[in-house]
């Protein structure tokens, strides 16, 4: 079971990652072959719409996917050891200990009835040989990196004294409590105040890069993506579309899906008359199109679009999916080929106007004659 | 936490007086004591007399303040069929009524929280298969049918435990107790049983459905993603959430199951309260009934006085901190 495929030396790999739920109406697939590496102590961000996988790609590295919802293919690297298929008494060793987790919502992650301090000092005990008193000189510690006031009062406190950045604080501490290698935050600052989501954030990136943590920011704030991701993962309906450098994303993005959620993000002091959205909704899991996932709402969406899947395929310095960089040189600049391809179009459209007018000339003429 | 304590209290003596009030009234409208209690042919003066001397004949608020007075000091008059008083009577049939509930009350908790906690655990093994089938015909079966049955296999077919009373009770002060005693003890377990099925289905039920909401919850998914035992996750964390709102079913369970022993004791002729209770009903023995409706409420008040406070011990959001803030 210990085959060494640690041939990047990457920290955290997942392969054609596929996990289904059985249905009475068969079986949904909710995510479709997902491939993504992270390095040790890089940030990642994945984002995508609601219901994209995003969550569910963190349940299943953490071993923590609950049934019906299972791994139906590929693989989950850690560390250099294969982890999809550990038992689970092995797995829950990792977890905590190598793999952190962080929660969306800090009001539900902490259990009410007990301290802070006891849920910090069990935490630390599960995977570290320290007695009861230096875990909590250990908790103690922690509760000042995340830099609560006054961590000796603070530690005996209940989860309900806290305020929600506190507590989202506190989660934060009991998942670097004994150093994980790799942290996967679930969108951490979502049910947070604009106000605090900046601190919580920024608080994360420098707590990880102190530890030496790597981060999966499971996110669809493309703001905070920006700021805090070294690359980027985007999906759609379970599929990745589109993964690379956070700049080239954000900035110069190769897929039409990833530009068109780019393009929604209204800026400061540019006035617009309208924002911009991606016509159509996210297909529900049942009814994923055939071919490329994105081809109904694709503008630029061409027959074979609607046939094949797209492959994974070097771009640049990322990866893309998607049939219009099919023989295209992978360095070629997208803003480019996207201005080609929408004056293409535009000529096409106007050709067919030009077309329907001639159509319209000859049937009047008819009628006369 | 102390003026939540006080207003309780205050609550709890209004409760008492409503009851006292339904207790007293119980004397005007149940019939005339002084025809039950004297013999057919008595004289108009040995009526009158009788009367003045239970004071019957004193207006209306009078007769209920020396009522609710003399029933706080535990008097409760003098019961028209055994011309005793009604707290003596009480007295003796206590013991044998709350050793039967405290029974009733163990097997309840030691059966019903493990099943509720394994099937919510396993829900689809087989044994919390059985576990729900078996809630469902405890829960349906009416318990004098339970008992009966009971009787019927374990007394009558097998001759294994008595069919009723208490067998032998040993003295301790005012206190008769059946627990020291073979006989005592091999008593206890029929009635016992019937009176506690109810119960372990009830509790059961409530345990899993509470320990499988709890489960759900994201508290219960982050401890298991920090990694913690699945029994410091089940055990530590999840069964004390689950038992918060379970605790106050117990009590108003413990507090109906001391009312309603009275099937049970009647089934198994039960020397109790509940037995007492019931033969005072059949001779319109009024005392009795009233100290035991206001003996049961006082019962109920109590531990409900006392549910309340084991949530202030076990719930942190209740603490001093807060004061009233957040109390119900």
């Amino acid at each position: 079971m210990n085959n060494n495929q640690s041939n990047s030396g990457a920290l955290l790999e997942v392969k054609g990652l596929r996990i289904e739920f059985p249905t009475r109406r068969g079986t949904l697939r909710a995510i479709d072959g997902i491939s993504l590496s992270l390095e040790a102590g890089e940030i990642l961000g994945v984002v995508g719409e609601s219901g994209a996988g995003k969550s569910l790609t963190g349940t299943a590295i953490t071993g923590l996917l609950e049934r019906p919802g299972r791994i139906a293919g590929g693989e989950i690297h850690f560390n250099g050891q294969r982890i999809d298929n550990l038992p689970s008494e092995a797995m829950r060793k990792l977890r905590g200990k190598q793999i952190g987790s962080i929660f969306q919502d800090p009001l539900t992650s902490l259990n009410p009835l007990f301290s802070v301090g006891r849920q910090l000092i069990e935490t630390i005990r599960t995977h570290t040989d320290l007695t009861p008193r230096q875990a909590r000189a250990r908790a103690i510690e922690m509760l000042t990196q995340v830099g609560i006031p006054a961590p000796e009062q603070r530690i005996d406190q209940y989860p309900h004294q806290f305020s929600g950045g506190m507590r989202q604080r506190v989660v934060i501490a009991l998942a670097l409590c004994v150093n994980p290698k790799l942290v996967i935050a679930d969108e951490p600052t979502t049910a947070l105040d604009v106000s605090v989501q900046a601190q919580i954030i920024d608080l994360l990136k420098t707590l990880c890069r102190e530890h030496g943590s790597a981060v999966m920011l499971v996110t669809h704030d493309m703001g905070v993506i920006a700021e805090t991701c070294d690359r980027v993962a985007v999906m759609y309906a379970g599929r990745l579309v589109e993964v690379g450098p956070v700049q080239e994303v954000v900035k110069h993005a190769r897929h039409p899906y990833t530009r068109g959620l780019m393009g929604s993000i209204p800026k400061l002091g540019e006035e617009v008359e309208h924002l911009v959205q991606i016509d159509g909704a996210m297909p529900r899991l049942s009814h994923i199109p055939k071919g490329c996932a994105f081809n109904p709402r694709c503008p630029y969406a061409t027959a074979r679009c609607r046939e094949d899947k797209p492959e994974f395929a070097q771009a640049g310095r990322g990866e893309v999916a998607c049939w219009l960089w099919e023989g295209v040189d992978p360095d070629a600049d997208p803003d480019q080929l996207f201005e080609e391809l929408a004056l293409a179009q535009r000529a096409r459209h106007q050709a067919e106007a030009g077309n329907l007018a001639v159509k319209k000339s000859v049937q009047a003429c008819g009628l006369e004659v | 936490m102390l003026s939540f304590l006080i207003r309780r209290l205050g609550q709890s003596l209004l409760v008492m007086l409503a009851v006292a009030l339904l207790a007293f009234s119980m004397f005007r409208y149940v019939g005339d004591p002084v025809t039950s209690m004297l013999s057919q042919n008595a004289s108009v003066e040995e009526r009158e007399q009788l009367r003045d001397s239970l004071g019957l004949s004193e207006p209306l608020y009078v007769q209920f303040s020396t009522f609710v007075v003399q029933a706080a000091q535990g008097d409760f008059g003098i019961s028209y069929r055994n011309q005793r008083p009604v707290s003596e009577l009480i007295a003796e049939r206590m013991p044998a009524t709350l050793e039967l509930v405290a029974v009733a009350f163990v097997i309840s908790l030691l059966v019903g929280v493990p099943m509720g906690v394994y099937s919510a655990l396993k829900p689809h093994s087989w044994l919390s298969h059985v576990f729900q089938t078996l809630s469902l015909i405890g829960i349906s079966l009416p318990t004098f049918v339970t008992g009966i049955l009971l009787i019927l296999t374990f007394s009558v077919t097998l001759n294994w435990l008595p069919s009723f009373g208490r067998g032998e009770v040993v003295n301790i002060g005012w206190w008769s107790t059946g627990l020291f005693t073979a006989s005592g003890l091999k008593s206890l377990i029929l009635p016992g049983i019937m009176l506690g099925l109810f119960q372990v289905t009830l509790i059961m039920r409530l345990v899993r459905a509470e320990m499988m909401e709890v489960l759900r919850t994201d508290y219960i998914r982050f401890a298991r993603a920090r990694g913690l035992s699945n029994r410091a996750v089940n055990f530590g964390h999840a069964l004390k959430n689950t038992l918060m709102p379970v605790i106050t079913i117990i009590g108003l369970q413990l507090g109906a199951m001391i009312a309603f022993a009275i099937i049970t004791e009647t089934v198994f002729q039960w020397p109790g309260m509940g037995f007492l209770f019931i033969q005072a009903v059949s001779f319109v023995d009024i005392p009795v009934m009233s100290a035991y409706l206001l003996l049961v409420s006082l019962i109920f008040v109590v531990i409900n006085m006392i549910v309340d406070m084991m949530y202030f011990m076990l719930d942190p959001r209740l603490c001093a901190d807060r004061g009233t803030a957040n109390s119900h």
